[in-house]
């Protein structure tokens, strides 16, 4: 049934008329334009099309856009500002915290509300809150190593 | 000639602009003697072009897929050409505008076509070079370069920048032997890591992936699947889905699909059509399809033969027979297979998560009855291949649909399409019969492997008599072995033969009472093999120790020989008698490949070879009955997690005197090995099959000694 979500996206107040029932993953790849959130398993298990929804790490494909209304909806296309890298896409970057890069913006997303719940995290705090986030290349070193890096240094996203 | 000469010369500089344009020639006849099997054509596509802005295209047939390509090609071309790697970009897998290519697989793009890569850069140099003499007046020996400007030595204002030598030209050149390739006593970007050409593009979601690919008008395609591999079509009935509002269903040629403007509107199009399906009795699965192969698998030839195998058994005095299995196992990428896909003018054009863009061209115009100058293949990012993207039948599905429908298409298969498509990594079984002499030397080395092929079953042993049989390819060989597709996966078979050997040299180490590495050492006299081992346990702190730790904790050490590169690799491990679980907490890895393009990069590659071998060696064991895929997503078929992450350890053993070797698979050939050989050090209990789940661990650890 057609509905009128309205919701703020990366910091732009949003209106859109669709089926409510739509998943948020698939409202944003098409209607939306934003592709940098991925599908991966279709069922909520991998990760890789995780959000931030009201400062919560909120698998995209796996709820239905209606969820969205009245919030702040966060994607990885929302995360530089001007043109500078977020603090964790630039720890990314520097540890090399990706290869094949498709479940990257997962990632990032995943740790910047793990971040946000808990900007001093320790390592095995880390582990935890990425585990559910599935990486099949093997970056998994180097991308605790870029968290711990913002862990350490700035504090954690703001 | 073939028709990819069709394209004329004149056409061509239009098609790529004015500049220096550096074509593949013959080729350098020293490179292409490397690999008979890999030509590489006299194609009118272009290696490089150097713009009239002096910034440097890089034509490329292969693809990245995380493998870090992308930037180790622009590092060979920066450091032969001379300029900064700033000044260079990539363009790759687009069969329209880059040199043919048979594939990214095999840990091929550097060693095998980074020379020819180099040599084109090389070769613009040379071109650049003259210019600048012709320009400068003045003698070539007497010019020096660096960062795309050309000066008179000893006098930096006489200058002139490479793009200002490219303006208004229309130079071809054509690769030869004479290009001569810089030392590496003098590389600059080479041997250097440089920030990823990719990373930025991937931390923003800027990296455009196949499914991002947008074309007006586009219909997401879900593609009618049988229940089980072998299963027949017995009635269809397509009116419900096709009577929804946006739904386009196609039936033609066993192609059944729903199409929609929005996925999951296509998506329960499909599941209105209506369906019934024959399936066969399943003739075996994954726990019976070990007898199977050995039974249908053809005898094999014996390869590597030497000695007398017969009369060292017969005078062994002390005789190993083993039985070593492995199951199949998914690529599992996290991109599935998607394929985009837009009929124009005669002409289909589709955007492909492929490792093979070429072969894909062909084989897609093939089936469509166009000649290949109509079908032209690109290739963004792929999210993750390890093998599985060299088969593509998503974009031959996508490239009919949008030729039937005339609107472009995208096919992106759900995770129990990828599970159900695959092309696994083959189960497969070795039986091995060696012998060891009271001194510690292994006298007898009768190894047969089934259904894995050939890599990784070389011996780099000092064994007097041995035989190896190959019965069976990880191709599959035909249909009478597997009920699905099988096909490359990252060291396809190696992984199987390398657990076999080394856990076989294991249980003679320890049946001897000598230490693994010193049993090793005694048998080994390759060089390169024996400084990998030596510069592992040196990293590891290798203490030598005859006999089984026995106490939950042990270590394991494995070696193997893949894309040309030598790895040694040692893994702790701590084992959980009550569950069964394997922790690993600490590889380390020696790793040595000849001259290193990019020493990060190389690590990466380990890295990423070790944490995904975790899977293959601790739970990755597709499960099936008969033709039905049981494991259709990542809830059942276990991939490696952050909280299995050990230790990791990896260090580049030098050896500047080879040329780059491949880097992207051998640090996973020998998990299997050293993992099983550890949990032996830590259970006094050896494991013949892989994985080691923790169900197989614990049962096995419940039974009385």
């Amino acid at each position: 049934m057609t509905k009128t979500i309205r919701f703020r996206l990366n910091g732009t107040p949003t209106t859109i008329e669709t089926d409510g029932d739509r998943t948020l993953l698939w409202v944003l790849r098409t209607d939306l334009s934003l592709t940098g959130t991925k599908f991966g398993c279709g069922e909520g298990i991998c990760g890789s099309c995780t959000v931030v929804v009201g400062g919560e790490a909120v698998r995209s494909c796996a709820v239905p856009v209606s969820s969205v209304d009245g919030k702040e909806v966060l994607t990885i296309e929302g995360l530089a500002q001007g043109g500078v890298l977020h603090p964790l896409q630039q720890a990314f970057v520097e540890h090399g915290g990706m290869q094949c890069g498709y479940c990257t913006p997962g990632m990032i997303m995943n740790a910047y509300a793990l971040l946000r719940a808990d900007p001093k995290p320790s390592r095995e705090a880390i582990v935890k809150g990425m585990e559910e986030n599935l990486c099949r290349c093997g970056a998994h070193q180097r991308i605790v190593a870029a968290i711990e890096g913002v862990a350490r240094g700035k504090g954690g996203a703001s | 000639m073939s028709e990819r000469f069709s394209i004329d010369r004149r056409e061509f500089i239009k098609v790529v602009g004015g500049g220096v344009v550096v074509l593949v020639g013959m080729g350098p006849s020293a490179l292409l003697a490397q690999d008979r099997r890999r030509v590489y054509p006299e194609d009118l596509n272009a290696y490089l072009r150097i713009g009239e802005d002096g910034r440097v295209t890089v034509f490329t047939g292969k693809i990245e897929m995380g493998q870090g390509v992308m930037t180790s090609q622009a590092q060979m071309v920066a450091e032969e050409l001379r300029v900064a790697l700033g000044a260079v970009e990539m363009v790759m897998g687009d069969t329209d505008r880059c040199p043919w290519d048979m594939g990214t697989f095999g840990s091929l793009t550097t060693r095998m076509f980074g020379p020819f890569l180099r040599a084109a850069a090389a070769e613009a140099r040379a071109v650049m070079l003259r210019l600048a003499s012709e320009k400068l007046g003045v003698p070539r020996g007497k010019l020096v370069v660096a960062d795309g400007v050309v000066s008179v030595a000893g006098e930096p204002a006489r200058r002139v920048t490479y793009g200002e030598l490219a303006q208004g030209r229309r130079i071809l050149r054509t690769v030869d032997d004479t290009a001569v390739l810089r030392k590496v006593s003098e590389f600059t970007v080479m041997g250097g890591s440089p920030q990823r050409f990719d990373a930025v593009a991937k931390v923003t979601g800027a990296a455009q992936f196949a499914g991002d690919v947008v074309r007006p008008g586009m219909l997401f395609a879900c593609v009618l699947r049988p229940p089980a591999h072998g299963a027949k079509l017995t009635r269809l009935d397509v009116n419900a889905a096709a009577k929804l509002p946006g739904v386009t269903v196609v039936n033609e040629g066993g192609l059944v699909a729903a199409l929609h403007a929005d996925p999951e509107a296509a998506a329960k199009a499909l599941a209105r059509i209506d369906a019934s399906w024959e399936t066969p009795a399943p003739p075996f699965d994954t726990e019976t399809v070990f007898d199977h192969l050995v039974k249908a698998a053809k005898p094999g030839e014996a390869a590597g033969v030497k000695g007398d195998v017969a009369a060292a058994r017969a005078a062994a005095t002390r005789l190993f027979e083993s039985t070593f299995h492995k199951g199949y196992v998914a690529h599992a990428p996290i991109e599935p297979h998607t394929a985009v896909a837009e009929s124009k003018d005669g002409k289909v054009t589709v955007w492909a998560s492929t490792q093979t863009p070429f072969p894909t061209r062909e084989r897609i115009a093939r089936e469509l009855g166009l000649a290949n100058e109509n079908v032209r293949v690109i290739t963004p990012f792929v999210g993750g291949g390890f093998g599985g993207k060299s088969a593509g039948l998503q974009a031959s599905e996508a490239a009919r649909l949008a030729k039937i429908t005339g609107k472009p298409v995208q096919v992106r298969w759900s995770r129990a399409e990828e599970f159900f498509y695959d092309t696994f990594d083959p189960a497969a079984v070795v039986k091995l019969v060696t012998a060891l002499d009271a001194a510690g030397r292994i006298t007898l080395w009768d190894y047969h492997v089934v259904a894995a092929g050939d890599r990784g079953a070389e011996l780099f042993y000092d064994v007097p008599n041995a035989s190896i049989r190959v019965s069976g390819g990880w191709r599959g060989e035909g249909t009478e072995l597997h009920l699905f597709g099988v096909g490359p996966w990252r060291a396809p078979g190696a992984n199987m033969n390398v657990f076999a050997k080394e856990s076989q040299v294991d249980i003679m180490a320890a049946a001897a009472g000598i230490d693994p590495i010193e049993l090793r050492l005694r048998n080994m006299t390759d060089g390169r093999m024996r400084r990998v081992l030596e510069a592992a346990a040196a990293a590891y702190g290798w203490k030598p120790r005859a006999v089984p730790a026995r106490t939950g904790r042990g270590r394991g050490v494995a070696c193997g020989v893949d894309a040309g590169s030598y790895v040694a690799l040692i893994a702790d491990v701590a084992v959980d008698r009550g569950t069964g679980t394997v922790e690993v907490e600490r590889v380390v890895a020696a790793q040595e490949m000849g001259v290193v393009v990019n020493p990060e990069g190389a690590k990466m590659q380990m890295e990423g070879c070790i944490t995904q071998g975790l899977g293959y060696a601790l739970t990755e064991e597709l499960r099936f009955r008969g033709g039905e895929i049981l494991d259709r997503n990542f809830d059942t078929y276990a991939l490696p997690r952050f909280s299995w992450l050990p230790r990791i350890e990896t260090v580049l053993v030098r050896n500047d005197g080879l040329d780059p070797q491949g880097g992207g698979e051998p640090a996973i050939v020998p998990m299997g090995g050293a993992i099983a050989n550890a949990v032996f050090d830590a259970t006094g209990v050896r494991f013949y099959r892989l994985p080691l789940t923790a169900a197989r661990v614990r049962a096995a650890l419940a039974k009385p000694a």
